[in-house]
């Protein structure tokens, strides 16, 4: 271990990424030994088998699809960069960001509360028809609870979560209702991580 | 100029006849005598203190150079890259999650928040988890000098490449050729693994030897690296048991047996545990045999854990003289990734190191008590252990280096997800009850059976 000096030369596209993801120089080393470690056989992307490996992931009963939500629609593999930018989600949101709407052409940052929203959502909407549709609900909850509650009680389930949350009576809960009803949780707080200086 | 050369080539040729013979004499009088008589010159122990002060003052040059330039300087972290947060349980954070949310609910109910709190725990195992750290090997914070455990070599300051550079030279020129040549004779047991301790300049410290493991018994230690081996071996006599390998540490096997009862197993026969067992127990009936040596993680650790013990050997019914074995990470890293290094490349690195420091205690003799099964018996020696050798106590089988993790870790969180969301039977016979009296009292007394 620690035969390769990881410095920042090793890293594709380094000030790039950094200013996309508002990771700092000694996270995205970090990261990138992560990574690498992941990356059994050095093929320098990873695959859906690396990610398994992850015994505590393994015990998460949605690990199968936060694993998923790392692979863009159609690719088998994940690359540095789009790691990294995964896991931008989960920086603190910045508190000093001024809400003075969107200055110029710049883009919202990837941790900002709708974007951890949108990887939320994802988790749900796993075809990524903009939608979560009631069987996807239910698949969720599935995956959750598995054998400890009945059929029945998920169906209920399930049905009152669709019920609250669907404003417009279609049956699905689109992004923007699933916005509204996580309006008061603190989602900056919950899903972030917060990686040591 | 013939003339001239000729009396300085004489000259040369003295001098390096002159520093062959002292080194041979030195050699022999510092490394090979004391082996065989046991006798200690005190000459590591400044060996290592010195190397020490050199370390520290390394590092500080490395940090007031970065200083200047004004460059970051990377430090390893020994625990990990993310702040977690001080493990609560899955009821109370859902129930953060969800007092956020909305107090107003009277009835435990899904929230489609309840999905944050699993996809952080999952996205913060990705980056990293408590397993797969223990594969690894440790960071120190630190340099001593070796490139391979340093993320920062740059060319700093001139002196400190200088001191480098002496120390490889030092290193492969000096250290690594002397003890080739002690390493490969081996007559003696014990005389040979002293002058191995000393070829790999070991500096063993035995805590508590009252306590060492006696015939007829089981002596069990935890497990960073086959060095192991020749670290008890140097204390005592022991009998081995394992893995058949190939290769060169076949060879080291085939040549052991031949010298004193070990007991090797090959692939198939381990999975066949009544053979195993029945060998293990006839040996140790046998009261004049040596005791045996195991390793129940059953693989190498990095050294700061001890990972899940294998019952095996627990449940032979015998003592059990359990042993705890820390590396000081600060002199070379003594762990074996067998799955990235191969025999013969580790031994290299293990013989150019600066030198293995550990220490060794023995714990006084445990027995399995009445009531008692080989699992339970197996935890409390690891306990033991672990509290000793000053390591993290882990539930964890260390044979999820190689494979993955059972679905009834997955069911024990989904069990206690249901909880929060249909609550105990008793939760149930509650609400029943209280359904005809006031729906205010019940709330401030489900509550807290809610939030543990």
């Amino acid at each position: 271990m620690g035969s390769s000096s990881s410095n920042m030369d090793h890293i594709p596209d380094a000030q790039h990424l950094m200013q996309e993801t508002g990771f700092s120089a000694a996270h995205l080393v970090r990261l990138y030994e992560r990574f690498d470690f992941l990356d059994k056989d050095d093929r320098g992307e990873l695959r859906l088998d690396d990610f398994e490996a992850v015994s505590e992931l393994a015990m998460n009963p949605i690990g199968d699809r936060i694993i998923r939500a790392f692979f863009s629609p159609g690719r088998e593999t994940v690359d540095f960069p789009s790691f990294v930018r995964i896991l931008a989600h989960f920086r603190p949101t910045d508190t000093n960001r001024t809400r003075n709407g969107r200055n110029g052409a710049q883009p919202e940052p990837a941790n900002s509360r709708t974007n951890k929203l949108k990887f939320a959502f994802q988790l749900y909407d796993q075809d990524r028809d903009g939608k979560i549709s009631r069987e996807e609900l239910l698949q969720v909850l599935r995956a959750m609870l598995e054998m400890q509650v009945t059929e029945e009680q998920l169906q209920s389930i399930a049905e009152r979560a669709i019920q609250e949350a669907d404003l417009d009576l279609d049956d699905t809960i689109s992004f923007d209702e699933f916005k509204k009803s996580l309006e008061k949780v603190d989602i900056e707080h919950k899903m972030s991580i917060r990686f040591l200086e | 100029m013939a003339w001239f050369t000729f009396p300085a080539d004489n000259l040369l040729c003295r001098c390096l006849g002159i520093s062959i013979t002292v080194w041979f004499t030195l050699l022999f009088v510092f490394i090979i005598m004391p082996a065989v008589l046991g006798v200690s010159f005190g000459i590591r122990s400044f060996y290592m203190r010195t190397l020490l002060k050199i370390f520290e003052w390394a590092t500080l040059r490395m940090e007031l150079g970065a200083k200047e330039k004004n460059q970051e300087l990377y430090k390893p972290y020994t625990n990990g890259i993310i702040a977690k947060e001080p493990p609560s349980s899955l009821q109370q954070e859902i129930q953060e999650l969800r007092g956020s949310a909305n107090s107003l609910r009277s009835e435990p109910e899904f929230e489609m928040a309840d999905i944050f709190y699993f996809c952080r725990r999952g996205v913060e195992s990705i980056v990293d988890d408590e397993v797969t750290k223990r594969f690894s090997a440790q960071e120190l914070k630190s340099w001593n000098l070796l490139t391979r455990s340093n993320y920062n070599f740059r060319h700093i300051s001139l002196r400190l490449t200088v001191l480098w550079g002496l120390g490889i030279l030092i290193r492969y020129g000096v250290l690594l050729p002397l003890r080739l040549r002690s390493y490969l004779s081996e007559k003696v047991h014990l005389m040979c693994y002293r002058i191995c301790v000393r070829a790999l300049t070991a500096i063993i410290t035995y805590h508590n030897r009252e306590n060492k493991p006696k015939n007829g018994g089981i002596c069990v230690a935890n497990h960073t690296t086959p060095i192991d081996v020749i670290i008890l071996a140097n204390d005592g006599c022991y009998s081995l048991v394992g893995q058949v390998h190939g290769g060169l540490m076949g060879m080291v096997q085939r040549a052991m047996v031949k010298s004193s009862s070990h007991i090797w197993f090959e692939r198939s026969e381990v999975k066949d545990r009544h053979l195993v067992a029945k060998r293990l127990g006839d040996h140790v009936a046998d009261k004049t045999k040596q005791p045996i040596l195991v390793f129940p993680e059953g693989t190498c650790i990095n050294n700061t854990s001890v990972m899940m013990f294998k019952k095996g050997s627990f449940e032979i019914g015998c003592t059990v003289y359990p042993v705890a074995i820390k590396y000081d990470p600060r002199f070379g890293d003594a762990f074996w990734n067998s799955s990235k290094f191969g025999m013969v490349s580790y031994l290299l690195r293990m013989m150019s190191s600066w030198a293995i420091v550990c220490s060794v205690w023995y714990l006084p003799p445990m027995n399995r008590e009445e009531g008692e099964d080989a699992v339970q018996f197996a935890n409390r020696v690891k306990a033991a252990i672990a509290a000793q050798g000053g390591l993290v106590d882990l539930i964890w089988d260390g044979g999820l280096k190689r494979a993955k993790v059972k679905d009834v870790f997955k069911e024990e969180q989904q069990k206690l997800y249901s909880k929060v969301l249909v609550g105990d039977s008793e939760d149930q016979m509650e609400d029943k009850r209280s359904e005809d009296g006031t729906p205010e009292g019940d709330e401030s007394s489900k509550d807290p059976a809610e939030g543990q």
